[in-house]
């Protein structure tokens, strides 16, 4: 219908976009949707493979875990409806989830902070290098989860605590990459900066931080996946809402099909924070690498 | 006293390691194109890093009208040998980030912005002033080191072999545009290089340092051909020749590089 609009009236105003337009995109298409189910189709016939030998070993009765179908029959409507809420603990996934996702947001955005702070320090001074790398390396070794008692103890709240957890895991990769990345900008870059004598916070804000950003974005990306992986195991101590109390639930009702939905949604929300740090990075140090 | 005065200078990177550098003794004055030439390690390098205040000196120093230079400044401004470009920035913000440092006081943004404009024009390039470094050629990411030291109206324009890394034909173009802005702006350069062509066609004295360590000036050559010069008239006179010459006899002869290395 909306192709018919140059039709008829020739003397009718353009139309927004020309019909030329659009059937040179229509034409594309099927390139397009070739190319994208060619490059699809190994993970979907993997998947399918995955999938029916798992169904063939685990539906039969007495099976410990759950097969696909069951999963569907106990399960569907934590995978249909995400943010369906019942009051109380019983909520959608995508709910838990959200809760999960705002402590992470908050821890990280603090060891983000942080990590940059102390990172540029100790990439920037020798002494303060002697002084804390030591402490790092020691430190950034201990299980996130170890920290959970001890923060308890501090904060007397379940939120802080689990805040902290996050920031307390996410901060050590950042820290050390910063300080790599600032260690490592060329002299080339400092020689301009003494020639036009660019120093103090102007000197980091224009040439440090700019040719340490690929290093940083390092860190904050093996951050992130630290902070996720840690989120899900504070939270099944912790309690409340969240992903990982979700989970604990579950399986101290005995619902292993919600806990099996629950590990895919972790695992997909994961994956998207990955690729949502590394995209920011890419964006940020745009021509910083290539030389 | 002279314009630039460099006094019985000497630099050692540790206390007991020889001298690099020794008793180096030069005197420019204002508006000389002058070209330092020697094998690899005759600290050419160093030398000029002493001059922009890069290096500190160990004994003797560097004289910059009436006052002694300690440390860098944008009196001093380096075209350096790998065009160290800050490769976040465009070319246009490569020159303003210099523009901003040394004139933000003193000259309004406006006026700043025009600045920077006016020097890329000077080298040629304001037609791709917005491209990345990454995105322009060696030779025009030299340009854009060139117009970046001009900028800060430099005392002294120090050239680190800017043209080392250029393929013969954009070296021979960036040449002639670094004479006509020699001749427009009468600014006092001190380039170095290892191309006897070069230092002919360029300089009004050619400073010769002998093999290091401890090399030091070994002989300065007058080259007096008038100004302006052209490189396909220069090709066959016997003033250039001569010159030139004298500069082969110094390196090849005289001072052959100890090892080939």
């Amino acid at each position: 219908m909306s192709l018919s609009l140059t039709g008829g009236n020739s003397a009718a105003a353009a139309p927004l976009i020309s019909k030329d337009a659009v059937l040179a995109f229509v034409r594309t298409l099927p390139a397009v949707t070739a190319r994208g189910i060619a490059r699809s189709a190994p993970l979907v016939a993997m998947l399918v493979v995955i999938f029916a030998i798992w169904q063939f070993a685990a539906d039969h009765p007495g099976a410990s875990l759950p097969a696909p179908t069951k999963i569907w029959a106990d399960s569907s409507e934590l995978i249909l409806h995400p943010f369906y809420d019942r009051g109380g603990l019983d909520k959608g996934l995508g709910l838990h989830l959200f809760a999960s996702l705002q402590r992470v947001a908050l821890g990280f955005a603090l060891a983000g902070i942080a990590g940059i702070a102390l990172g540029m320090l100790v990439g920037t001074s020798e002494v303060a290098m002697r002084g804390l790398d030591p402490i790092f390396q020691v430190l950034r070794t201990v299980p996130p989860l170890a920290w959970l008692p001890l923060s308890l103890a501090a904060f007397r709240d379940a939120q802080p605590s689990a805040i902290f957890v996050i920031f307390i895991t996410a901060v050590w990769p950042v820290i050390i990459n910063t300080a790599v990345g600032v260690r490592n900008v060329p002299q080339d870059y400092r020689n301009v900066a003494r020639v036009i004598r660019l120093s103090g916070p102007k000197y980091f804000a224009k040439i440090i931080l700019p040719a340490a950003a690929p290093y940083i974005f390092t860190g904050l990306r093996i951050g992130i996946g630290l902070s996720w992986l840690a989120i899900v195991a504070a939270e099944m101590l912790i309690g409340g809402v969240g992903i990982g109390f979700f989970i604990w639930d579950a399986w101290n009702s005995s619902n292993i099909s919600d806990i099996i939905v629950a590990l895919i949604y972790v695992g997909l929300v994961g994956y998207c924070l990955d690729r949502l740090v590394a995209l920011s990075g890419r964006i940020v140090t745009r021509g910083t690498t290539a030389n | 006293m002279a314009f630039l005065e460099i006094t019985d200078l000497a630099v050692r990177f540790k206390p007991t390691a020889p001298r690099v550098l020794r008793e180096v003794r030069l005197k420019i004055d204002p508006g000389e194109y002058i070209a330092i030439i020697g094998h690899s390690g005759c600290g050419k390098s160093t030398l000029l890093n002493v001059i922009a205040g890069l290096l500190p000196a160990s004994e003797g120093g560097v004289v910059l009208e009436g006052k002694e230079v300690f440390e860098p400044g944008p009196d001093r401004a380096v075209v350096f040998q790998n065009h160290s470009l800050l490769p976040w920035l465009t070319c246009r913000e490569n020159v303003r980030i210099a523009v901003d440092q040394v004139f933000g006081a003193s000259k309004s943004r406006a006026e700043r912005a025009d600045w920077v404009d006016q020097n890329l024009a000077l080298v040629h390039m304001l037609p791709a002033a917005d491209k990345r470094p990454a995105e322009i050629s060696g030779g025009m990411k030299q340009r854009i080191g060139i117009a970046r030291a001009l900028a800060m109206q430099p005392k002294v324009l120090l050239l680190d072999e800017p043209f080392g890394a250029l393929d013969a034909l954009t070296r021979a173009h960036l040449q002639d545009q670094v004479m006509e802005i020699h001749a427009r702006l009468g600014t006092t350069v001190i380039m170095i290089t290892h191309d006897v062509d070069e230092a002919v066609l360029l300089s009004d004295r050619i400073v010769m340092m002998t093999n290091g360590p401890e090399a030091t000036i070994g002989e300065v050559l007058d080259v007096a051909i008038p100004r302006p010069r052209d490189r396909l008239a220069l090709a066959a006179d016997p003033r250039f020749l001569a010159a030139r010459a004298k500069v082969m006899e110094f390196l090849y002869a005289r001072h052959a590089r100890p090892e080939a290395a």
